[in-house]
């Protein structure tokens, strides 16, 4: 794919510019570690820390060890080698001195990571944190009588979230810090996710809280799976379709009929194959239930990435604009979806949705009202769908993408394009690979114990973050 | 393959063959959107839509058959080629097979041959054209000199053999859409066929209309969604005129039969021009499309070949098909009123109407076909419904598996039935098949 080139990240990472960048405080992008097949999950060591009683620090020190990580449990011991990782376990902090201790354990380890380094929170779901008792000490928080639960403990837990958005934008080096909440009983359910943050995979995730809870009995095992990709001729869909082929599935990828050249060429390429579809159409929903029945048994997961922008202030926005972009991007997957689960053998046993929402979505866009009620609106697609999908085995989630380099971004003018790429943690653009890594993740079943949820892959941009 | 022992010779049998999916490059007229694709290009086109649709990227065919008419000799392995260039696995076999405007046809004919017999379980058929990159040939007394000199191994020689240049040797040689042995064009000898049944200007034009008609609607339901895949950026066949009228057509020039002693009939809104295009057909046996989950669309059950004396007895160079379909259709206890759909392919107005004007003819029909009476009617509501090449225009490789394809969807859609393909070749040639769902 034909990517806007980055002249001033180019010319800021070269020798003089870089010097030159460094004297005037201009924002210097570092140039972000991807995942490619056998590399190795962190660039240095793994540090793990303990907040606390740290029930999970344990677990996590052993799957670091078993994906071939040097763990260690004390800064020291990294005789200066810069760090790859930084996990803290803050899961059971539930008083104020919880955060002291983390600052204390934390900020020297924070100066010490790596290049393209990861810093990875765990934390407690707040709601949870706040049941009386259910911190590690029973106790209830200060001052507060019958009936409060802990407040305090729930507060130390959404502390955790202001701490983690200011470390994402204190970080350099594409070094990103994330928040993992962990819902009790989450167990192995914690392992693909802090694998998945951990790893270059996650390159453009940063400052972002996600919440990981029990997973539901793995489906039995099926042969390669099959994951749909509607809007799959190109830009960031053609790019979920190979990242979900590199990771082993057969892509249908899904597009309207007029961009069938294109389609099929990223069809061939992923050795998947090309749906016709236009998912705005009456029998749409029919046929690709149909077609995912007969032909493969069902899908394991669907990905609502097909989506269009017609931009207009809002008091000039015609009916035209807004239905179109209303239904392409809302309506639509509200149709798919319903139809693939009414029809059996549509989907697979423990079959994943993934939508592609915006950061406009959540935090409005001037111009793309149509566009940002559509955006939004998926967030509450993926919030229904999330408990009755879960008590099936299923779950719904959406991906927020910020700036990205794509053919959509390249066709801005050049100082909104050039402020969009740099107001974000990362100061850049992320890349459609960086947003086919995450869809493609949780499209996996290792993402199980993820359902609900609403991830931004936006470098931590200032829009609505 | 299986690592069960191979059945005994005797206990092989023909097996039924499916034809599971089809596609196509929209068609383009010559000089048109395609003018600098070539043959090769088309081909790798079709079959990769045709890959894609069907989920086979790197898999191994037992066989791509395909072809081209106006053929380069650089393109002598135009097939394997292609198939080198697509996504298929650059193990699969193929070869080239030419058949005139037949060969989209014969290919598939062939390649059925094989997966009845064992020998393929799953193959592509197709054929592509391109008369905007038609080769162009030297002078023949040019190429004989030229060839002289290759052979010369001295300087005597050599200048010897250059003395047969002479300046009218540098007109290259276009290939011409004319018969090699009366040099009349197709559309001059469908004409003579036309006045001699007496086929109508009018009944021509109302053909063309209703193929432009048909295959407007086809397109308008989403028919060819899963036909045909966009090439170049165009994506429906550039000829059609969905908004074509009767009287547009009656106000048009006739272009063939003007030395006739009847008035001459035939248009260019009644033949088809020069046409740019590729068509492939996925062919396989129903436990290989089961295996993929690929819904069979039809099944191929009989095909049958003729040939007419255009030129010492005075046949009608289009009008082989007349003579298979009867043959074809005893073969298999049939009549025409046991076929649900009839694709004849319209090289020409007249051609169609010359052929069902045969049939119904009684006296024709004893004497030339050796029947005891007409054949019969094709009722005119089950002739090319989806439009035919009038309106999609011929590329004439192409022609038989866009047939082929639409035939088998068109059975698929309507739940099952029996359908006749008939298609007419330059050298007094023809092809028919039987297709069933």
């Amino acid at each position: 794919m034909e990517l806007p080139r980055d002249p001033y990240g180019d010319l800021v990472r070269s020798g003089p510019g870089a010097a030159a960048a460094r004297r005037l405080g201009l924002p210097v992008p570092a140039r972000l570690r991807r995942y490619a097949p056998g590399q190795e999950l962190l660039t240095g060591p793994a540090l793990v820390l303990r907040v606390g009683a740290a029930p999970l620090a344990a677990d996590v020190a052993a799957w670091l060890a078993a994906a071939g990580a040097r763990v260690l449990d004390d800064l020291d011991a990294a005789g200066g080698e810069r760090l790859g990782a930084v996990v803290v376990d803050a899961s059971a902090a539930r008083r104020v001195p919880d955060l002291a201790r983390l600052r204390e354990l934390l900020a020297p380890a924070f100066r010490c990571t790596a290049h393209g380094g990861r810093v990875l929170v765990l934390g407690a779901v707040p709601a949870e944190a706040g049941v009386p008792g259910a911190g590690p000490d029973g106790e209830p928080g200060e001052g507060f009588g019958e009936g409060f639960g802990d407040v305090e403990g729930r507060s130390v837990q959404q502390a955790l979230d202001g701490l983690v958005r200011t470390l994402g934008k204190e970080a350099r080096g594409g070094t990103t810090v994330n928040l993992l909440r962990v819902a009790a009983g989450a167990g192995a359910a914690l392992r693909s996710p802090l694998e998945f943050l951990l790893s270059a995979r996650a390159a453009f995730v940063s400052g972002q809280p996600l919440l990981v809870g029990p997973a539901p009995a793995p489906p039995p095992a099926r042969g390669r799976r099959v994951v749909v990709v509607t809007g799959a001729a190109r830009g960031i869909g053609a790019a979920i379709a190979e990242v979900a082929a590199r990771d082993g599935a057969h892509v249908v990828c899904a597009d309207v009929a007029a961009a069938g050249e294109q389609l099929a060429r990223v069809a061939n390429r992923v050795r998947g194959s090309a749906l016709p579809l236009d998912v705005t159409a009456e029998g749409a929903p029919r046929a690709l239930a149909e077609h995912l029945r007969r032909r493969f048994g069902g899908a394991d997961a669907v990905v609502h990435n097909a989506g269009v922008t017609r931009d207009r202030s809002f008091v000039n926005l015609d009916e035209s604009a807004w239905d179109t972009v209303l239904g392409v991007n809302l309506a639509a997957p509200l149709r798919l979806t319903a139809e693939l689960l009414r029809t059996d053998g549509a989907l697979a046993p423990g079959a994943r949705f993934v939508c592609l929402s915006s950061i406009n979505g959540l935090a409005g866009a001037k111009g793309q009202a149509n566009y940002a009620a559509s955006k939004a609106g998926l967030v509450g697609l993926v919030q229904a769908l999330a408990e009755p999908l879960a008590r099936r085995g299923m779950a719904a989630n959406a991906v927020a993408p910020g700036f990205i380099e794509t053919p959509m971004t390249a066709a801005m003018p050049p100082l909104p394009r050039e402020v969009g790429r740099r107001a974000s943690s990362l100061q850049q653009g992320g890349l459609p690979v960086d947003v086919a890594e995450v869809v493609a993740w949780l499209a996996s079943p290792g993402a199980a114990g993820v359902d609900g949820q609403v991830l931004r892959v936006d470098g931590q941009h200032l829009t609505g973050a | 393959m299986t690592a069960a022992p191979p059945p005994s010779r005797a206990a092989r049998a023909v097996r039924p063959v499916a034809v599971v999916a089809g596609n196509r490059t929209p068609f383009a007229k010559a000089g048109g959107r395609y003018a600098q694709a070539s043959a090769k290009d088309l081909l790798v086109a079709a079959v990769d839509g045709l890959v894609a649709r069907t989920g086979l990227a790197g898999e191994r065919l037992g066989e791509v058959v395909a072809g081209a008419v106006l053929k380069h000799s650089r393109d002598l392995n135009l097939t394997r080629e292609a198939v080198l260039s697509t996504a298929l696995d650059p193990a699969t076999p193929a070869y080239d097979v030419s058949r005139a405007c037949a060969t989209g046809l014969e290919t598939a004919v062939l390649l059925a041959g094989k997966i009845a017999l064992g020998q393929v379980e799953a193959g592509i058929a197709g054929g592509a054209d391109s008369a905007s990159d038609a080769p162009v040939a030297v002078d023949e007394g040019l190429r004989r000199v030229l060839l002289a000199l290759n052979r010369a191994r001295t300087p005597g020689a050599r200048l010897k053999a250059l003395a047969g240049l002479r300046p009218g040797q540098v007109v290259p040689e276009f290939p011409r859409n004319a018969e090699a042995r009366t040099g009349l064009s197709m559309g001059e000898h469908a004409a003579r066929t036309a006045a001699h049944w007496g086929v109508s200007r009018q009944a021509q034009d109302e053909l063309a209309l209703a193929s432009h008609r048909n295959l407007a609607a086809a397109y308008e339901r989403g028919f060819f969604d899963d036909l045909l895949t966009p090439y170049l950026g165009l994506r429906r066949d550039a000829l059609l005129r969905p908004d074509t009228t009767a009287e547009k057509l009656a106000a048009l020039e006739p272009v063939f039969g003007r030395d006739l002693e009847v008035p001459a009939t035939m248009t260019a809104g009644n033949s088809t021009p020069l046409t740019d295009g590729a068509a492939a057909v996925l062919l396989s046996t129903d436990e290989w499309a089961a295996e993929r989950g690929l819904d069979v669309l039809a099944h191929l059950v009989d095909a049958q070949t003729a040939a007419v004396d255009h030129v010492h007895r005075g046949e009608g160079l289009l009008t082989a098909p007349v003579h298979a379909v009867p043959v074809l259709l005893r073969r298999n206890g049939l009549t025409l009123d046991d076929l649900d759909l009839v694709e004849v392919h319209e090289a020409f107005a007249s051609t169609v109407l010359a052929t069902l004007a045969a049939w119904e003819d009684e006296e024709f029909c004893r004497e030339r076909l050796g029947l005891d009476g007409p054949l019969g009617t094709v009722d005119r509501a089950r002739l090319n419904v989806a439009g035919s090449s009038l309106a999609t225009g011929h590329p004439f490789a192409a022609t038989g598996a866009r047939i082929l394809a639409t035939t088998a969807k068109l059975l698929a859609e309507r739940g099952g039935g029996r359908a006749l393909i008939s298609i007419c070749a330059a050298g007094g040639q023809g092809i028919v098949a039987l297709v069933e769902a």
